[in-house]
């Protein structure tokens, strides 16, 4: 079974790339399904059982959604591989830009969205940069310049990398992402595999229940933010 | 190549600009260190890596990647594509169309039919440059050849622009610094006098001219298609461009497809407009989701292109008296 991890900010158009790529497959005969993770709630499952997808959901409730993925991919893959799947993707936000789900030897997909604004590239973290392929969708309502400068942003914040641009609802360019996934390695199991970059260590007092603001009462992992007109004076 | 983590900081960051740029997304202040790349990481506090999102070893690994791709982009000439080839695949109903359709570089075709007949699937098929692997089965050579695929995929040298319907700018700049924008990313030698040109040929196009400082966000229909195609033709790589709709928006549709095959470009365009539709060597019928036909533009359909666009004239420039809010009583001289 080939394990997709699908990342990206809310609303950039995972799922809508996922169906199209899986309505692809589907027509080649190939048996496909998702794992989908979520923060507090999500209706993609319906989205995806109405195009005949065989879906898995997962809420983090209150633990970070990335932590709680990597806690649970494995038992994700395991799943996949009962029902016999050819191609698993699992659907995970990154909500904070910063932690990413890519696991080392694990086809990454990261989706951006070009209306997002030309210099966003710069901005994701190792969700765009240590991927393996990255998806630009909407490009359909941006100009055909801003298409071209978003492009060259994604080259220069993840060298080397694939990237193409899929219309989420058309399914314009489905066809070439498909062709990168026939790449994607077989994964069997996912005991020992490695993130391609650890997590944000989550300890900071707000993580553990604190609800008070102000210093007396920030305890452990606290970082504060530097202000330029109190450096000038020191 | 010597290994760039033996280089100064600073000598690597004066040979190549965009690893400065690099740290500088990442938050780093390598401004003037003297030490070798490979020390300068090394003595990076824990907490920094932790905070770019990238190990040490990632960012050797990325800032080597990133050399190689902006001189990969600079030494990779423009596409010079010399013919397409559209070959047939299947309708709707699975039918089989028999076209094959050779375009010449300078050579314009029209694609019409009507609304939801799948002039927007061809256009599709175009741009990915399908291979048989898209639900029409249709393929496309390029040069008789299947196109490379290292061709197919690469996204920012793509072979096919395309202008489409219902496009939005996102970016809040002026029209010149839009346009500079995108010179810069295309690496050309001269950005501003690039610019410069864009801009005055758009307003060639245009009959509302607009300034170089004005947001592109105020541009009217009009404006932008004109600004989107002279950008197109003058500063984008692709040899192909697919336009879908140029409505009738005060654009002088005539000199914009001039403009466009002057530049050897191979321009595919979907309408219903008479003077683009005639104006094309050929038109492709869509029906029912298949290529139906391909019509040749025949001697009598170019003698009434003619007279339709002394019509055309006529029309604009009572429209021209009216925005000076002038009357329209002489009576109208309709025969040709
Ligand atoms: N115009 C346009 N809309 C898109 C595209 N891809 C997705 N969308 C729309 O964007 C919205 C969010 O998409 P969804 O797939 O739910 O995003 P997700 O939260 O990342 O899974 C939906 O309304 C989609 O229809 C695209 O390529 N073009
Ligand atoms: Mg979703």
């Amino acid at each position: 079974m080939q394990l997709i991890t699908v990342a990206g900010s809310p609303s950039v158009g995972k799922t809508s790339v996922i169906l199209r790529a899986c309505e692809w497959l589907q027509r080649e005969g190939l048996r496909v399904g998702v794992a989908k993770f979520d923060a507090l709630s999500t209706s993609d499952d319906q989205l995806y059982a109405q195009k005949g997808v065989p879906v898995t959901v997962g809420l983090a409730g209150a633990l970070c959604p990335d932590h709680y993925f990597v806690s649970n991919v494995e038992d994700c893959q395991a799943w996949g591989q009962r029902q016999g799947f050819d191609v698993l993707f699992t659907e995970s936000a990154g909500l904070c830009n910063r932690c990413s789900p890519h696991v080392a030897g694990v086809f990454a997909i990261c989706v951006v969205d070009a209306l997002a604004g030309v210099h966003t590239p710069k901005k994701i973290g190792p969700m765009l940069r240590l991927a393996d392929l990255v998806v630009i969708t909407k490009g359909d309502i941006v100009s055909q310049v801003e298409r071209e400068v978003f492009a060259y942003h994604v080259r220069l914040a993840n060298p080397g990398a694939r990237a193409l641009f899929c219309n989420g609802i058309t399914g314009q360019g489905v066809s070439d992402l498909v062709a990168q996934l026939r790449q994607a390695p077989a994964t069997t199991a996912l005991e020992g595999h490695r993130l391609r970059f650890p997590m944000p260590a989550a300890v900071c007092p707000y993580c553990v229940g604190e609800t008070a603001i102000g210093v007396t009462h920030q305890r452990g992992n606290v970082k504060k933010m530097h202000f330029v007109d109190q450096e000038q004076g020191s | 190549m010597s290994n760039i983590a033996d280089l100064p900081l600073d000598v690597l960051q004066d040979a190549h600009p965009c690893v400065g740029e690099f740290f500088s997304t990442l938050g780093l202040d390598a401004a003037d260190s003297r030490l070798a790349l490979g020390e300068w990481l090394a003595q990076l506090a824990d907490e920094d890596i932790l905070d770019v999102g990238m190990e040490r070893d990632q960012m050797l690994a990325h800032i080597q990647r990133l050399i190689n791709e902006v001189a990969d982009m600079n030494q990779t000439a423009d596409g010079v594509v010399r013919s397409l080839t559209l070959i047939g695949g299947r309708d709707k109903a699975g039918t089989p169309e028999t076209a094959r359709l050779v375009v010449r570089a300078g050579e314009v075709v029209c694609i019409v039919g009507p609304t939801g007949s799948g002039k927007s699937r061809l256009l599709a098929d175009i741009e990915c440059l399908a291979q048989g692997d898209t639900p029409t089965g249709r393929r496309i050579l390029i040069d008789g050849q299947p196109p490379d695929p290292e061709r197919r995929y690469a996204l920012d040298r793509k072979l096919v622009a395309q202008l489409s319907q219902n496009m939005n700018f996102v970016v809040d700049l002026t029209v010149r610094e839009f346009i500079a924008m995108h010179a810069r990313c295309r690496l050309v030698a001269d950005p501003d006098a690039v610019t410069d040109q864009v801009i005055a040929c758009a307003n060639e196009l245009t009959g509302e001219k607009f300034a170089p400082e004005v947001s592109v966000t105020q541009l009217s229909g009009g404006q932008t298609r004109a600004l989107m195609i002279a950008d197109v033709a003058l500063l984008s790589a692709a040899p192909i461009v697919l336009i879908d709709e140029i409505e009738n928006a005060g654009v002088d549709r005539r000199r914009a497809l001039e403009l466009l095959v002057t530049g050897s470009k191979i321009v595919f365009i979907s309408t219903h407009d008479p003077l683009l539709a005639l104006r094309g060597a050929q038109r492709i019928v869509i029906r029912n989701g298949g290529i139906a036909d391909i019509l040749a533009t025949s001697a009598q359909e170019r003698r009434n292109l003619n007279r339709l666009e002394s019509l055309d004239a006529l029309l604009l420039e009572i429209r021209e008296r009216l925005r000076r809010g002038l009357r329209i009583e002489e009576e109208l001289q309709w025969s040709l």
